[in-house]
């Protein structure tokens, strides 16, 4: 970010003359703005759609196919809808909270994007604290969940919010300390840092570097969907028991605003997953012209996180909902000491492990995940050709 | 431009503090001192003091705040309901004390501080690495009997609860 301010203000450049001090801030709040107006909220909005098409395939439906080809407009209907659509108060509820909640609920949301790098000159700010700015941001949402079960004056509001803040207060715990294998590896805390200790090749990504950050990847991701409230993990907001929990009273476009939070955050998600175990941004230096490199590390970036948001939708789409009680026991009794144990873990391979055997653990992982991805998709042309069978081809087969 | 965002920033600090101690909702008292730990996290990051915001933000916004709301909401309190064991004079004079204690301690430090002499913060002021050596180095001894202070009041409620249910 600071080369490109630079850049800016040199000579011949848009903002050539102005100080750095005036320009820096400039450049960020304009970036920023761009952010949010022209990735952010598209973003969350793609993400709706995307998700009701997909669960419509696996669900055997057809999902919203009317708006633009595919269907592909209806979040800009939606949203269109939602905005003309009466904003209803309700006169029991606290009038002043009621407002104010889903506003806390997006910006704690909105806030994260400040250290979600892009490419690797595309940040709005490389704090040196990043992913702990990123956690701690994330904590408003709750705020605002809470804020938002009780000013609605409802039971199932209330007993809403309250789930939610057991849950997101509890699965903070496994999150944070997934996150501190990758930091105990690099030494920083500033995403792009993290990112640069990592290489293009999968086995450079920290997702391979040894069990304990792999298990790490897979408690950090549950967590995260469960921070997140996404099914299988939604007893916040559970309709067959709650109505609709903390966002029942709420109509219009607050209670879009409710789910701008929840789609986008999938983003995020995906971003920090990306960040921590995958990589990043980091792509193989085939070119030395600056432009075309950071358009393939965006869309690098971009495709690693947003493969994490589909997977996010299949967990949604197959997953039934877990019970209260299931959910406290997951967390505290298996995720936080398997985390523990991840933390110490890397420790100890960070100083008894020679380097050649980390090496050879890194090669041999990334083979065994490779021969993952092989079966599954072998499972699934498997599937996909016995789907186009007709019952004459498999009558006499017992095999298929 | 400093001093004109800190002035904003502390007189939206004194109102929501006051706020915490006047109004009569314990559930909106509690969401004012939400927003005082807030703001007080924003007041560190002007300092220059990063992590220290952020830890903030993390321990008191999203954690402890958050249990405070729980419980508060769970008992479902109406205005001026807390519920007390003590007659409120006694209450109100150990707050007056502690209160008067907290502000001679104020009144020594601002007395004692530098006022006019700045001095530049040292390089990466703020940043984890500083305070995780202070914390680990000059802070020992009180970081790890906090740790174990805390681990006490964990244990408590445990034993305390299964003796009850017994």
């Amino acid at each position: 970010m600071k080369d490109l301010v630079l850049s800016l203000i040199a000579e011949g450049g848009a903002l050539a003359g102005v100080p750095f001090s005036l320009a820096a801030p400039l450049v960020m709040v304009a970036f920023g703005a761009l952010v949010v107006f022209g990735f952010v909220l598209p973003i969350a909005g793609i993400t709706s759609w995307l998700e009701r098409r997909v669960w419509a395939r696996i669900q055997s439906r057809i999902g919203p196919n009317r708006v633009g080809p595919q269907g592909f407009l209806q979040w800009l209907a939606d949203g269109l809808k939602n905005l003309l659509k009466e904003d209803i108060i309700p006169s029991a509820a606290d009038k002043w909270l009621f407002s104010l909640a889903p506003y806390l609920v997006v910006v704690g949301f909105i806030a994260t994007f400040a250290a979600v790098p892009f490419t690797s000159s595309l940040i709005i700010a490389d704090l040196n604290i990043g992913i702990l700015y990123i956690t701690a941001v994330t904590g408003i949402v709750v705020v605002g969940v809470l804020m938002a079960g009780w000013s609605s004056n409802n039971k199932w509001s209330l007993l809403g919010g309250i789930r939610s803040a057991a849950q997101i207060v509890s699965y903070e715990i496994p999150a944070g300390l997934s996150v501190f294998p990758i930091v105990l590896l690099t030494g920083t805390l500033s995403m792009q840092g993290i990112i640069r200790a990592q290489g293009w090749a999968p086995w450079d990504w920290f997702f391979f570097y040894n069990p304990f950050t792999f298990a790490a990847f897979f408690v950090f991701f549950v967590a995260a969907l469960a921070e997140g409230n996404r099914t299988p993990f939604d007893i916040p907001e559970a309709e067959s028991e709650l109505v609709a929990g903390f966002c029942t009273e709420y109509s219009g476009m607050r209670y879009l605003l409710f789910f701008l939070e929840e789609w986008g955050n999938l983003y995020v998600i995906g971003a920090i997953v990306t960040t921590l175990f995958l990589g990043g941004w980091q792509v193989p230096a085939f070119t030395d012209n600056p432009m075309l490199l950071a358009v393939a590390q965006f869309g690098t970036f971009f495709l690693k996180a947003y493969f994490f948001v589909f997977v996010a939708m299949w967990v949604r789409a197959t997953l039934p909902r877990v019970r209260v009680d299931q959910l406290m026991t997951v967390c505290w009794k298996y995720m936080v000491p398997i985390a523990i144990v991840n933390m110490l873990g890397t420790a100890a391979w960070m100083l008894f492990v020679p380097e050649t055997l980390g090496r050879l653990v890194q090669f041999g992982m990334t083979g065994l995940g490779a021969v993952v991805v092989v079966v599954f998709f072998r499972r699934v042309r498997f599937h996909l050709r016995r789907a186009n069978l007709k019952p004459s081809d498999y009558y006499y087969s017992p095999i298929i | 431009m400093g001093t004109f965002a800190f002035l904003v920033l502390a007189a939206l600090l004194i109102g929501s503090a006051l706020a915490v101690v006047l109004h009569p909702n314990p559930v909106k008292s509690a969401m004012a001192l939400v927003a005082t730990l807030f703001l007080l996290a924003i007041v560190f990051v002007l300092l220059g003091a990063h992590m220290i915001a952020v830890l903030q933000i993390i321990v008191y916004t999203g954690a402890i705040m958050v249990l405070f709301l729980f419980v508060i909401m769970l008992l479902n309190l109406g205005d001026e309901e807390v519920p007390t064991e003590w007659p409120r004079v006694v209450l109100r004079g150990l707050a007056g004390m502690a209160g008067a204690l907290m502000a001679l301690q104020l009144v020594r430090l601002v007395a004692g501080a530098p006022l006019g002499r700045m001095v530049d913060a040292p390089e990466g002021y703020g940043g984890a690495l500083m305070v995780a050596r202070s914390l680990f180095t000059d802070y020992v001894l009180p970081f790890e009997l906090t740790g174990l202070l805390l681990l006490v009041a964990v244990i408590g409620p445990v034993v305390l609860a299964q003796r009850r249910g017994r």
